[in-house]
């Protein structure tokens, strides 16, 4: 069973698709617990990778090889460590919620909504499972046609342009970023005489430091932008606003994530030289900085409760990536754990949204006000949520965004000194947006009849507080877990970081120069 | 008795298109004498059946004879030459003409038209097509092309009482004649230059010459014309979408997929490998083509994204992909040439089926042909909106169906040649097409149900969907047999 744990926890969602596809369209409610207990099964069958998982061993674990295209040189390849771990975890985990959310929102074509999250999960699993470069491109491309599906068939008013461009842009990115694969693929063929996509083999393939930067540009395009980092974040917000509820959160949660864990599953690992380029690494910071100030910026200005939390992701994403090229244990580990944290505490923060759209229909921030005296469960809950994203010590949002910030000023004092504000801006959209939404007197007199939470409603929300609260006070588990791939991930890059001095990257770079000099 | 028929050299070398011609006239005079009802002509589908299948047997036929004895099988003084370049682009035609025919008699019906003949004319212009496939000599090919464009002018044309049918067969008529003026005028220098009609003469003869020399590059410009009208590529494109909207939809997908594969077979063969009398001037060619190509692009998906009427949109996507197509020549390598049919063989299946439901869509009184008519599929026929969900992804190119593995090896075979100014902007295109390809998914599974007639289906309808459905998804999750195929059939 253990060497097919991964096929398992990829192809539950397919196998929950198949007898989904033969349940009569009509009986709703049927399909809705079928979907749930397939999502609910996907994530149970992953449980046992959390137990099993071998913390501290080198490389891959729950290894599946099989040939599968050998004309092509690609392979059935899966494997995963302590970063892609985290990651699949919070993509079974929000899974469950996701579906929970969609119970009373989606009246309409159930059938096909349920098929589209079960494909988008199958695609989203197998990225971040994928040690094939060919396999992973297929999943890569395989979340586009549903995603595009949600946004646009479930959606809100605008849901078709936002669904195109959400596809047009994320598309035009992938194919410049195939363009990369191919590029490292020839070369590699060009040195050792036979085509494969493994990673590992690929990452032997020596290449000049000019090419790496061209590669390194087409998979930037191809990972930016799903992130999305400045400045090829506009479709993020459209596709945010539009999306049903359920869409935003597993858009929020995990899509984003596949852009930042293919920066550190292929940008870094397989073009060390570019990536500890101090030209390259200090645009992609600055673009980072840029996008977290930013992001923050445009929050404050916002009147849409929705877009408001939509550039919110902007804003902490920059983080995220920041912490990635601040190519550091600190900064990089901070970066995986802040990825989970934005899942759970912005997934946390669309699903309040979803509560409160369901019963008035409007996302206007000006219609609402003082809903803590109509909806106490609500307001807690609010606030939990926005706390957590604010990032609250004892909740999960401080221990990411301190982590980056530790490693963004162990690489460079003026990052970390313009990243500061980014968090102090954080704490004040989200502050504001709460105190103009629930504090106060009710001003609208709509506001005063409608319900609070009911128990689905918060049965969805405990185990996401939960796991905030976990991280935030005991995050060892976690930070225990990436140590290994991270400690990997940053000796690639720098080369003898860990032996003694220490050199600070500026220093490296000094002594290569001088090296090449020579 | 039938096997001493498939063994020997000479009539061997086309025993297919003896089959197809047979068959063919088999049609004729059958349908003449013992259907006089046009109800029971659907059972002429039987001879395209018995033809496609002596013709199939005679392919594989051909293929252990080539395996055995380890060469290519020439025959008639060198004027054909079988290889498994010439087979795998036999078994194209083959499942193109198969497939529309059996498609046929349905749409024929609803249409009015129902003939025997349009199952002949099938047969005669994939005879014609074999010729291009396998000739080697230029008054062979000629005569191939001429057959195979012969029967498509009155195919084109072949609803009557239309008018656009009409005036598309005219335009296409007329200007087809004119391209193959160009193509004779250019073989005639070749000739002159050489003194023979034979490839192999030419190809010699030409690399006696020395270069640069101006008559050899107006034969050159002269072919290219011709050839690049047949297959659609801009400036030579403006026939293709009236033909495409104007011609049966039967029609029009036998003509966007066999009549383009054959012309590529013929294009690769002049410009590639070693029968190739312009193989000499690569470096004339090659940057004119890259030109070309991209121009192609262009024209066909940015016309592709204001169309209304489907048929016309799918006529520029097809010029599109004729560009997609011409890179793979461009780029000039194994990979380039493996590309080429890989994705032929792959748009076969999927322009196929794209076209398939447009003909299920037409009913009696119901053209079916616009965008508003595929609105609201989804609640209608769920079936034929996943269908053509799954071509129109495909042919988007969008993994895992088979239309990313036709654009994948182009994409390729750009990288090998360091062409990557071209694999930029191929793969930009590749993301506009997303763009056209997507209005129609999202008139079928957004857009309002306008009208509620049923769909035009029938057993034969559902079997070649089905066909091209699963080939479009099979090749696509497992393609390494066809990739295989596409290796051994290079010219060699």
């Amino acid at each position: 069973m253990d060497q097919h744990l991964l096929s398992i926890v990829l192809l539950t969602p397919l196998a929950g698709l198949l007898v989904l596809l033969f349940l009569p369209s009509g009986s709703k409610n049927l399909i809705r617990i079928w979907a749930n207990l397939a999502f609910l099964a996907g994530f149970v069958v992953s449980l046992p990778l959390v137990f099993r998982f071998q913390t501290g061993l080198p490389g891959f674990q729950f290894e599946e090889r099989a040939d599968w295209i050998p004309t092509l040189g690609a392979h059935y390849h899966l494997g995963i460590d302590g970063i892609s771990l985290l990651l699949v975890m919070l993509t079974t985990f929000m899974g469950v919620i996701a579906t929970v959310v969609g119970w009373s929102a989606i009246q309409d074509r159930v059938k096909e909504y349920y098929a589209m999250f079960l494909i988008l999960q199958t695609g989203m699993i197998g990225v971040f499972m994928s040690l094939d470069f060919f396999l992973f491109y297929i999943f890569w491309e395989l979340v586009l046609v549903p995603m595009y599906f949600i946004i646009g068939v479930w959606g809100g008013p605008r849901k078709l342009y936002a669904a195109i461009k959400f596809f047009l842009y994320t598309l035009a990115g992938s194919v410049l970023m195939l363009l990369g694969i191919l590029t490292l693929y020839f070369q590699h063929f060009q040195q050792f005489g036979f085509y494969t996509f493994e990673i590992s083999e690929l990452m032997k393939t020596g290449m000049s430091l000019n090419m790496q930067e061209w590669v390194f540009w087409a998979f930037f395009i191809g990972f930016a932008i799903k992130v999305p980092m400045f400045p090829f974040h506009t479709w993020l917000p459209d596709a945010h606003v539009e999306a049903p509820t359920a869409g935003s959160v597993i858009l929020a949660a995990v899509l984003l994530k596949m852009g930042t864990y293919g920066f550190l599953r292929f940008s870094l690992p397989l073009l060390p030289k570019a990536s500890a380029d101090q030209t390259i690494v200090q645009i992609l910071a600055v673009l980072s900085i840029i996008g977290i100030l930013y992001g923050a910026l445009v929050c404050l200005m916002q009147k849409d409760w929705k877009k408001l939390v939509a550039y919110s992701s902007v804003s902490h994403l920059g983080f995220c990536t920041l912490g990635i090229f601040s190519m550091n244990p600190n900064g990089i580990a901070g970066s995986v754990l802040q990825q989970v944290n934005h899942g759970i505490s912005t997934g946390m923060l669309f699903m309040v949204i979803g509560v409160i759209y369901e019963r008035r229909h409007t996302r206007e921030i000006s219609e609402y006000g003082g809903l803590a005296h109509v909806m106490p469960k609500f307001a807690i809950i609010f606030a939990i949520a926005m706390l957590s994203s604010a990032g609250l010590p004892l909740l999960n949002g401080f221990i990411g965004e301190f982590t980056i910030m530790q490693g963004a000023f162990e690489a460079s004092r003026t990052w970390a000194a313009f990243a500061v504000p980014g968090v102090i801006l954080g704490a004040a959209y989200l502050l504001w947006l709460y105190q103009r939404t629930m504090l106060g007197q009710v001003t609208n007199g709509k506001n005063l009849t409608i319900p609070d939470m009911n128990f689905r409603e918060v049965a969805m929300f405990v185990p996401l507080i939960a796991m905030a609260v976990w991280i935030g006070v005991y995050p060892k588990p976690f930070f225990d877990v990436l140590r290994q791939p991270v400690t990997e991930i940053v000796e690639r890059v720098h080369p003898g970081y860990f032996n003694g001095s220490q050199p600070q990257p500026a220093l490296a770079r000094a002594g290569a120069q001088a090296g090449d000099a020579r | 008795m039938i096997e001493s028929f498939y063994s020997g050299t000479d009539h061997f070398s086309i025993v297919p298109a003896l089959m197809m011609a047979l068959f063919g006239c088999a049609i004729l005079l059958f349908d003449f004498l013992i259907f006089p009802d046009p109800r029971q002509r659907k059972w002429l589908l039987i001879f395209v059946v018995l033809a496609e299948g002596f013709t199939g047997y005679g392919l594989i036929k051909q293929m252990r004879w080539i395996a055995d004895n380890g060469m290519a099988l020439t025959a008639f003084d060198g004027s054909i030459q079988v290889d498994d370049f010439s087979i795998y682009f036999n078994w194209i035609f083959l499942i193109a003409a198969l497939i529309v025919a059996v498609v046929s008699y349905r749409y024929l019906e609803n249409a009015g038209e129902h003939h025997g003949e349009y199952y002949s004319l099938i047969l005669f212009a994939q005879c014609g097509m074999y010729f291009l496939a396998t000739g080697a000599d230029l008054v062979t090919l000629f005569v191939g092309l001429e057959l195979m464009a012969l029967s498509f002018y009155v195919m084109v044309g072949f609803l009557r009482t239309e008018k656009r049918s009409n005036e598309a067969a005219l335009k296409y008529l007329l200007l087809g004649a004119f391209s193959s003026g160009f193509l004779v005028y250019g073989f005639s220098i070749l000739y002159g230059i050489t003194g023979s009609t034979r490839l192999v003469d030419i190809v010699s003869a030409i690399a006696s010459r020395h270069s640069p020399d101006p008559v050899v590059y107006l034969a050159l410009i002269t072919t290219s014309v011709g050839l690049l009208f047949k297959i659609a590529a801009a400036p030579f494109h403006m026939w293709a979408p009236d033909a495409y909207e104007g011609a049966p939809t039967t029609v029009t997908a036998y003509l966007s997929v066999a009549s383009k594969a054959a012309s590529f077979a013929f294009l690769v063969r002049l410009f590639y490998g070693p029968l190739a009398p312009f193989a000499a001037v690569r470096d004339v060619w090659a940057p004119i083509l890259a030109v070309i190509a991209v121009i192609t692009m262009t024209v066909g998906n940015l016309a592709a994204i204001n169309q209304s009427n489907v048929k016309r949109l799918l006529a520029y996507s097809s010029i599109s992909h004729a560009g997609y197509i011409l890179l793979g020549l461009v780029a000039g390598n194994e990979t380039g040439i493996k590309g080429i049919e890989v994705y032929l063989m792959v748009y076969t299946f999927m322009n196929l089926g794209a076209f398939l439901v447009l003909v299920a869509l037409r009913r009696q009184k119901i053209i079916g042909d616009e965008m508003d008519d595929l609105s609201g599929l989804m609640k209608k026929s769920p079936g034929y909106a996943v269908l053509m969900l799954i071509f129109l992804m495909s042919l988007a190119g969008i993994p895992p169906t088979a239309g990313f593995l036709g654009k994948y090896y182009i994409f390729w075979s750009l990288i090998e040649a360091h062409q990557y100014t071209l694999a930029v902007i191929a793969t930009l295109y590749a993301a506009v097409a997303i763009y056209y390809y997507f209005r129609i998914v999202k008139s079928m599974f957004v857009g309002e149900l306008r009208e509620k007639a049923p769909m035009a289906t029938s057993f034969g309808m559902r079997v070649a969907l089905a066909v091209s459905g699963v080939m479009t998804l099979a090749i696509g999750i497992y393609p390494e047999p066809l990739l295989k195929l596409a290796k051994e059939s290079l010219l060699k």
